[in-house]
């Protein structure tokens, strides 16, 4: 049967004249293929079997089904000048086929339950990260100790990406290497080792989901929902926020890399001592146009998909920046209101250092025509949090 | 009277009741096949308001990269096209077939409640309006999906109480047009005319309207918790207030899935009118319909979750809610099956609403495949939120809900108007319609299973030839309505005169076909003979 799905597919590919396996990431990723991917964990496999146990379960009833419809069709028209049957019931018959589908459906139940329980058994696992969504990024912080504990960042989309999905930019999106499935920071984890995904939200309902790991689960504002993954070889592979979470909803992707282990552990060194060399500096004080230079980039990295890259804003929606009483006003209500957000406003007291907040706040302080004149040093910051 | 002149004809022609005349005759009527014209229209519009929606989608989504609109008003256009072909085209259309044939297949004169029946349709265009007018309002409409989930429908501006409010007028005309079908079959059927003589148009709608009934105030009351949670600093859908944002989703799917059925059970029955007619034989398992269509009202009530599997339930409530969904795989078969039967051995003519009631069985069924499928829990973790789903809920809704109200449409069109529509427009219509929306809705099966989410603006570059192709199909199956349109109101204007029967055979299924067409201003102003009902079948 598998051998027959193969050849419907490639016949598919034939029909549309694109070569569907090289569109992958190269590390069997597979995106382009027409069926769900068997994917590289052992729930995805599971799944993937269940999916064709039922596929073809479907395919054979619908044959049948379909097979007496069309030969009724055909042998039971008027202008055939068949006479009508009278008939209208037959127990035995309505009897049986009530029957054989709920025997049918008994053993599609069965294996179904059985990948349900090995899909909720998170026991044993060997590492644990938590996946936050973000409005619209993710953040990944990694719990276990010796195995990247202290590691925490945030993965929003690349900027080539970023750049080519803007409306009306010009940019063709085949140029883009992985357009739309490629990230800043990717998820790092080790190969073959059972890791445990504790995921939540921070604002609204998100979902994290990479299909070749056979899962998807929502992401819950004040809830925590997990999942387990076990992946086999080491690669990179790809995936979406599946939850409908605001207008960037399509513009959140997963990347993880896996590696095998001993890479792994030399890349949580290099992030840990990386950590340490970045902490900022808060006796250092910055000029003004430091200071705006660097609040230009997380501003367009962070403010300006709401607030808009100009500072306009959406009337109703998000304020505008440009002209705004908050950003011409006291500058400690300013720096606490990027902080520790209000309402559909997330707080960035976790998403930004020191550094970047003292730098966004001037900048949209001084920029868009605002010209405030005043800035706020990284070393005044931390009074507010 | 011995000397009867002229003017006295007239003055007696005032007890007949004719229609009034001009505008005022729609606003004031209460009048069961005005007030069911109202509804087909408004039905009808709203389709076409509803897919001018799904085009915008449909011509972003036509190749990688935004082009025409912003991601915030896509959601938008995905949240307004849900709710507007929901609550504005399929249910409307359905209600209008009710208030229509009900009574003429009853043998009653009319509604049991006629000045309610006003009401009830004239919320209607009062809440379609206010729902439109959100698009325009600071901040643009709701843009959370139809299901209006918490927190991110709370972000709504201006538009959150003018989109709960609409759902309220809307839910108000749903409980009182459910109510009336309800008092109606229930007191008004001819002396003869038992339950289980009852055509299955109006059983499946009997049981649709209790469905309505259970469903709508929770709809409504949800609704209004996220107006206070917006509002008056309530915290029912908060984590942060001790509420939980999934306790929403709970109550949404227990109104959201009695709702699918909602807008599919009366389908059920038109196809079981139909496929008789044409197949010149009385109806397969008459009996084992109607405990089929109760069954699957049952179970509409027990289900719900299943559209929540990702959120976290535990494995038991994972398991129940698999199982319990995978049961109405049983009496939906049984429907199947009856209808096949029912065909066999039959003499069967294609005219255009046996085609269409052909290819509801035969796509229907294939969203009932995919429905198993997505049932089985561990597949659905892979599934949900995908373009698998959208392919299986518009295989469902589409050729499923829409296909039927086409074959009633064309069914019952020279029974309303007295003019037989054109009959090589319609096959016209429907194959420009079921081709394309297989070449519209298919390709989505494959691009959800290779991994693209549902709702999204802008998509990967290995998703661009099955969208092309999506986009394609969708724009030829909306234009490919204007011939709708154009053929109904062809039939209004005049052509072939209808006889009563219409169809070949017909009397033998239906009181309507005893009837004058176009019909009487009011039905059955005296029961219908016996004789007649107990030949019925």
């Amino acid at each position: 049967m598998k051998k027959t799905l193969q050849l419907l597919t490639s016949l598919w590919s034939v029909i549309w004249g694109v070569a569907y396996a090289e569109t992958g990431s190269g590390t069997g990723v597979g995106w382009g293929a027409l069926n769900l991917p068997a994917g590289a964990t052992p729930l995805s496999h599971d799944i993937h079997d269940l999916h064709m146990t039922i596929l073809w379960i479907c395919v054979a009833i619908g044959v049948i089904v379909y097979g007496i419809l069309i030969y009724s069709l055909i042998h039971h028209r008027k202008s055939k000048g068949v006479e009508p049957a009278k008939f209208h019931e037959n127990t035995k018959l309505e009897i049986l086929w009530t029957i054989i589908p709920f025997v049918i459906l008994i053993a599609m139940a069965i294996p179904a339950t059985k990948v349900m329980i090995k899909v909720y058994d998170t026991n044993e696992s060997e590492m644990t990260i938590k996946v936050t969504g973000y409005q619209w990024k993710w953040r990944y912080e990694y719990l276990t100790d010796g195995l990247g504990k202290g590691i925490d960042f945030f993965s929003s989309l690349d900027a080539k990406s970023n750049e080519a999905r803007q409306l009306g930019s010009k940019i063709d999106p085949t140029t883009v290497e992985h357009y739309l499935l490629n990230v800043d920071n990717p998820l790092v984890i080790p190969a073959n080792k059972k890791i445990r995904i504790l995921l939540t939200a921070a604002d609204v309902l998100h979902a994290w989901w990479v299909p070749e790991f056979g899962w998807k689960k929502d992401a819950i504002p004040g809830f925590v929902t997990d999942g387990w993954i076990k992946v086999e070889q080491p690669g990179i592979y790809r995936g979406q926020c599946a939850e409908l979470c605001g207008r960037d909803h399509g513009f959140m992707p997963i990347v993880v890399v896996v590696k095998p282990e001993a890479e792994y552990k030399e890349w949580v060194a290099e992030q840990l001592s990386k950590k340490e060399a970045n902490k900022v500096d808060l006796s250092k004080t910055l000029t003004l146009d430091e200071l705006n230079t660097k609040g230009k980039e997380v501003y367009a990295a962070n403010c300006a998909a709401c607030h808009m890259p100009e500072g306009e804003g959406m009337a109703g929606t998000f304020p505008a920046i440009k002209g705004s009483k908050v950003a011409l006003g006291p500058i400690a209500d300013h720096v606490k209101l990027v902080l520790h957000g209000k309402a559909a406003m997330p707080a960035f007291k976790d998403q930004l250092n020191d550094l970047e907040t003292a730098a966004v706040v001037t900048y949209q302080r001084n920029g868009f025509g605002n010209n405030k004149g005043d800035s706020v040093q990284p070393a005044d910051i931390q009074a507010y949090k | 009277m011995s000397v009867a002149t002229h003017d006295d004809a007239h003055a007696h022609d005032h007890h007949d009741h004719g229609p009034a005349k001009g505008f005022m005759r729609w606003v004031t009527t209460t009048n069961h096949k005005d007030i069911g014209t109202l509804y087909l229209i408004t039905g009808l519009i709203m389709f076409f308001v509803g897919g001018a929606m799904a085009l915008v989608i449909r011509a972003e989504l036509f190749e990688p990269g935004l082009q025409y609109v912003d991601p915030h008003f896509f959601n938008q256009m995905t949240t307004l096209h849900a709710l507007i072909m929901v609550f504005g085209a399929v249910m409307p259309a359905f209600a209008g077939l009710a208030n229509w044939m009900i009574p003429m297949m009853i043998g009653a004169p009319d509604m049991a409640l006629p000045r309610m029946n006003n009401w009830s349709f004239w919320l209607l265009p009062f809440s379609f309006v206010m729902l439109a007018s959100t698009l325009f309002m600071d901040g643009g409409a709701a843009a959370a999906g139809w299901t209006l989930y918490p927190p991110l429908v709370l972000q709504t501006g201006n538009a959150l109480p003018f989109t709960v409010f609409t759902v309220h007028m809307l839910g108000m005309s749903s409980i009182m047009a459910a109510i009336n079908i309800i008092v109606t079959v229930f007191n008004m059927r001819a002396p003869g005319m038992t339950m289980m003589k009852l055509p299955l148009f109006v059983w499946t709608w009997v049981i649709t309207a209790f469905l309505l009934i259970a469903v709508m105030p929770v709809f409504a009351g949800a609704v209004t918790m996220l107006l206070t949670d917006k509002f008056f600093g309530t915290s029912f859908f908060n984590a942060a207030g001790g509420g939980d944002p999934v306790l929403y989703q709970h109550l949404f799917w227990f109104f959201g899935h009695p709702e699918v059925y909602i807008l599919i059970l009366p389908s059920f029955g038109i196809i079981s009118s139909i496929i008789p007619t044409f197949s010149r034989k009385p109806l397969f398992g008459y009996a084992s319909m109607v405990y089929a269509t109760s069954a699957i009202g049952f179970l509409s009530f027990i289900v719900w979750a299943h559209h929540q599997y990702t959120v976290g339930m535990p494995i038991a409530g994972e398991l129940y809610f698999t199982y319990a969904t995978m049961l109405i795989a049983v009496p939906t078969g049984v429907k199947v099956f009856n209808w096949l039967a029912t065909m066999w051995k039959g003499a069967m003519t294609f005219e255009t609403p046996m085609l269409f009631a052909i290819a509801f069985v035969v796509l229907f069924t294939m969203g009932g495949f995919t429905g198993l499928m997505m049932s089985i829990s561990p597949a659905d973790l892979q599934y949900h939120d995908t373009y698998f789903i959208v392919a299986h809920f518009h295989y469902v809704l589409v050729p499923g809900a829409v296909f039927a109200l086409f074959a009633a449409a064309y069914y019952w069109l020279p029974k309303w108007t007295g003019h037989m529509y054109d009959e090589r427009l319609g096959q016209l219509h429907f194959w420009l319609t079921t081709i394309s929306v297989n070449i519209c809705f298919f390709p989505q099966h494959f691009v959800g299973l290779a991994g693209m989410p549902r709702r999204i603006p802008d998509y990967a570059v290995q998703f661009a030839e099955f969208n092309a192709m999506s986009s394609v199909g969708a724009f030829v199956f909306g234009f490919s309505q204007l011939i709708f349109a154009y053929v109904i109101y062809k039939a209004i204007q005049g052509g072939e005169k209808a006889t009563s029967e219409v169809w070949e055979g017909a009397e033998a299924h239906g009181l309507e076909w005893h009837l004058s067409s176009p019909p009487p201003y009011h039905s059955w102003t005296e029961a219908p003979p016996k004789e007649i009902i107990s030949d019925l079948h």
